[in-house]
């Protein structure tokens, strides 16, 4: 542990409020596959074109 | 000046023991949890690795043991069993302990947690009776236009559903240890590893939902058709993401188990739980990687999903693959064994179960089941052995060598502390890790092995005597599945050992509830702090982590160049 004599005032790191915070994590990992792969997959997948 | 601003506390009517060992306060319904899952989990491996020694044994060309309806009835089982049910039953039991046990805290709504036990097991059960029935032999992947009986379904969905209700009372654990202070400042890092894994967890059971609850309505005839790309497409949301969770709960347990044998700190904080993050934003796209051979996506998809984003976890699975032997050499050197480069490998406790099974379980994750997880997850490369038995190959080095062996070394401890009774059969539990890393690295050698000369996954008969059209494998590959069967063999020793010794420690091993009794395998001085406290180890001198870090680096050029090799004198253009 690095907070040595320094009161609780010192300010936190955005990124270690980012790992201290599991429900914005799990916003993050959750909304990111969800785009990137199932809602464009998706999206590649009805646009192929029906025979007919 | 202490003021009260929330209006009212649930009183915590909960009961704690304080662990004689650790000195960690173990609350009741938490070690209860614990227990039932472990438990359900040994049990389901033992009948899922039964089934998978009979899907070897036929797939050995000389002995062919089962039938062919058998076989897609028993491979279908042994999937289930394995990769859902033992690995999902323990992965509750490591959410319970990386939350309330390592934070010292009481479960969140026991009671939910309980019915999601009760709800996997009615789902397993149920899903068990209908493959053996024997009309839902649709594999692991129960593609349409195959169809299952509802209730193979039905058996999956509520399995889920139960798994999903435990995942949420871990969040509510972490919310509660945090409001009544059960620990200061930021978790511990092996509970931020389970917290990858809780979230990776959610998205997977999302997706399965998704795709799951319509399937079982197209089974009841409620819906005329499954889209069979698209069930593809979100049912590997599920296939593929589950394994991230295995990954993430393993490596947590690697980093558990160092502390807990050696006394190992994280080299950096930081740097791991980085490593952690870039697994929650980007491992889970990994998906895609089975949906490389499928026309209909485009390669932008493929390509974003498989490469850009995949290889940054693929670095961060490299950064734990990393600092998990350099945290061991640190703190071994500590405890003082610090001659030449590797004095402190040599003298590391090999005769201690949990650590044999852990180290083996990361050399052999890295080795084989990573690096041929990147050449599969490679576009180009996929090409030479998609379908082909490499892939039950490569995943038998992720999933058995890796997840399940890691499992199997934390069980060396789960006994101990959680059921309070030591471990039986010292001589054989020594042995148990060896034999059975032994028989897991032979199925996946050589399982890739055979697919690389072509051999096909899920193929009950490789004469092919039956078929219209005819194909002669070289003798090399039945020379390869037989010395797949003849490792099934191995590992199905070592796991039945796993086995009897679990089940007669916790009926009859000796109790260690009682003031000076002694453990059989001991935890490090210090163990117990470290796996319960955050903070870095510092960057201290680590030759041979950096040599052996080396060594795998050269490994993996060398065989990506051989597969490119291999792939341009198969695709000649001239
Ligand atoms: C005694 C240990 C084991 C042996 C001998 C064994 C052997 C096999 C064999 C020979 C196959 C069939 C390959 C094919 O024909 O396509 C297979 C498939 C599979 N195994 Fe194992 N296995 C073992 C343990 C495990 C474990 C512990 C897991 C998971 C944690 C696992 C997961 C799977 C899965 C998911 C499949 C694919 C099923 C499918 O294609 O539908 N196996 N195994
Ligand atoms: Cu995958």
């Amino acid at each position: 542990m690095e907070n040595g004599e320094k009161p609780q005032l010192e300010r936190i790191p955005a990124m270690q409020q980012l790992l201290d915070n599991p429900f914005l994590l799990l916003f993050l990992g959750v909304t990111l596959p969800t785009v990137l792969y199932l809602i464009w997959g998706i999206m590649e997948v009805a646009s192929v074109p029906v025979a007919h | 000046m202490a003021t009260i601003d929330s209006g009212f506390a649930t009183p915590d009517t909960s009961t704690y023991r304080t662990c004689g060992f650790t000195g960690l306060r173990v609350e009741r319904q938490a070690e209860l949890l614990i227990r039932v899952n472990a438990v359900a989990a040994v049990l389901f491996l033992a009948w899922g690795g039964l089934l998978g020694l009979s899907v070897a044994l036929t797939r050995w060309p000389a002995v062919q043991l089962l039938p062919a309806e058998w076989f897609y009835l028993a491979l279908t089982g042994h999937g289930a069993n394995v990769l859902l049910f033992w690995i999902l039953f323990f992965e509750m039991a490591v959410l319970h302990f990386a939350s309330a046990i390592i934070l010292g805290s009481r479960i969140a709504t026991p009671r939910f947690a309980w019915l999601g036990f009760i709800m996997m097991v009615a789902g397993a059960v149920m899903t068990n009776y209908t493959v053996l029935r024997g009309d839902s032999s649709v594999m692991f992947t129960s593609y349409p236009p195959m169809m299952a009986s509802q209730w193979f379904y039905l058996g999956l969905i509520i399995f889920a559903v139960g798994a999903l209700v435990n995942v949420m009372v871990f969040f509510g654990t972490l919310v509660v240890a945090k409001n009544e202070g059960t620990y200061n400042g930021s978790v511990p890092l092996v509970t931020f590893g389970a917290i990858t894994a809780a979230i990776i967890a959610v998205f997977t059971l999302a997706s399965g939902a998704i795709i799951l609850i319509p399937t079982w309505l197209w089974s009841l005839g409620l819906i005329t058709e499954i889209d069979t790309l698209m069930y593809k497409v979100v049912w590997w949301g599920m296939g593929h993401a589950s394994q991230q969770i295995n990954v993430s709960a393993h490596i947590a347990i690697w980093y558990a188990i160092a502390a807990m044998c050696v006394g190992a700190k994280p080299l950096s904080e930081k740097v791991s739980r980085g490593a952690f993050l870039m697994y929650i934003l980007f491992l889970q796209l990994a998906s895609a990687h089975h949906l490389l051979a499928e026309p209909g996506l485009s390669s932008s998809w493929k390509i974003v999903n498989t490469s850009y984003m995949m290889y940054l976890a693929v670095m961060a699975s490299m950064i734990h693959g990393f600092t998990v032997p350099g945290a061991i050499e640190a703190a071994q050197r500590r405890n003082g064994y610090t001659r030449g480069a590797f004095e402190w490998l040599r003298k590391a406790p090999w005769g201690h179960p949990a650590f044999s099974g852990m180290f083996m379980s990361l050399v052999m994750f890295g080795f084989i089941g990573g690096i041929s997880g990147v050449i599969l997850g490679t576009e180009q490369l996929n090409v030479l052995m998609h379908n082909t038995i490499y892939v039950p190959g490569h995943f038998h080095g992720t999933v058995v060598a890796g997840t399940t062996l890691a499992f199997m070394a934390m069980t060396y401890f789960v006994v101990p502390l959680i059921f309070q009774r030591d471990i039986v059969w010292p001589g054989l539990a020594k042995l148990q890790p060896y034999l059975f890393g032994l028989g897991a690295a032979g199925i996946s050698v050589f399982m890739m092995g055979a697919g690389t000369l072509g051999v096909p996954r899920r193929q009950w008969d490789i004469s092919l005597s039956e078929a219209a059209l005819g194909y002669d494998f070289p003798s090399a590959a039945y020379l390869m599945m037989g010395l797949n069967g003849l490792s099934a063999i191995l590992a199905a020793l070592g796991g039945l050992l796993f086995i009897l010794i679990v089940v007669a420690s916790i009926l009859a091993g000796p109790r260690l509830d009682r003031p000076g009794a002694k453990m059989r395998f001991p935890l490090h001085q210090g163990g117990a702090e470290a796996v319960a406290a955050t903070g870095s180890e510092g960057s201290p001198k680590l030759p041979g982590t950096i040599i052996l870090v080396t060594i795998f680096f050269a490994a993996f050029v060398l065989y990506y160049f051989i597969n490119w090799k291999y792939l341009s004198e198969l695709w000649l253009f001239q």
